[in-house]
């Protein structure tokens, strides 16, 4: 399930709705992700979170789809926030559910990985020193590189 | 033909959104680019630095070698930041 909402969300209330009722699930792994009051050195009074609506929910549709396809997942949310939040605030929540744990954690940590590259989500900062586009990170597509699939026919 | 611009190339371009009508040896989203670049100052501005910005046509990403139409929607944007 996708949701892409400005208001807050509660983390309890979300995770006992994905998996009430569903007594295959064995495990559930949940991601949450926080404004942060430093990047860089410099102090972070709010971030604004801007998007592209149709191609958002398009490509969190296509992640949540990769991971269903990848792993026996049961169930599986993906809640990301847009507007102006503040440190502490909650800004993403990723969980998968599987029967056993191995899936649901290695399923969790594809979707926050291809969703911090593909998602068309961006962070505009107010800090000390004005407000500044916060710029992508090579860690960001490393971490999302490893989980390309490697095609057994093609050429070293 | 419908061009979005999101982050620093809203601020840069001064526009959210626009339609335009490029000349038909526009073809092409790297051909896109190009065209657009020549339309004035801020333009050549915000896209003088081609490795900063990504595409999408019709909310998919797209390479240079994608092929664009008058009716597809293409969006301008630096490389994602969310999560």
């Amino acid at each position: 399930m996708i949701k892409v909402q400005a208001e807050d969300f509660d983390v309890g209330a979300e995770l006992a709705a994905l998996t009430e009722g569903n007594t295959a699930i064995g495990g559930l792994a949940v991601f949450v992700g926080l404004v942060r009051d430093m990047a860089g050195g410099s102090g972070i009074s709010a971030m604004t979170l801007e998007h592209y609506p149709a191609m958002t929910e398009k490509m969190l549709a296509e992640i949540e789809a990769e991971a269903q396809a990848r792993w026996p997942l049961e169930a599986s949310l993906i809640i990301h926030r847009y507007g102006r939040l503040e440190p502490g605030d909650r800004i993403v929540l990723v969980a998968a559910a599987s029967a056993h744990r191995e899936a649901a954690f290695e399923a969790c940590q594809f979707l926050m990985d291809w969703l911090k590259t593909k998602a068309p989500f961006w962070k505009l900062e107010e800090t000390d020193q004005g407000a500044q586009w916060v710029d992508a990170r090579s860690s960001d597509d490393a971490a999302a590189a490893r989980w390309v699939k490697r095609d057994p026919d093609a050429a070293e | 033909m419908k061009l979005l611009y999101f982050a620093w190339l809203k601020t840069k371009t001064g526009l959210s959104e626009e339609d335009v009508n490029p000349p038909e040896s526009v073809a092409t989203v790297g051909e896109l680019l190009t065209w657009l670049e020549g339309r004035g100052p801020e333009f050549a501005d915000a896209l003088s630095d081609r490795e900063a910005i990504r595409v999408a046509v019709n909310q998919s990403f797209a390479k240079n070698s994608d092929p664009i139409g008058p009716n597809d929607e293409v969006a301008l944007f630096p490389p994602v930041t969310g999560g």
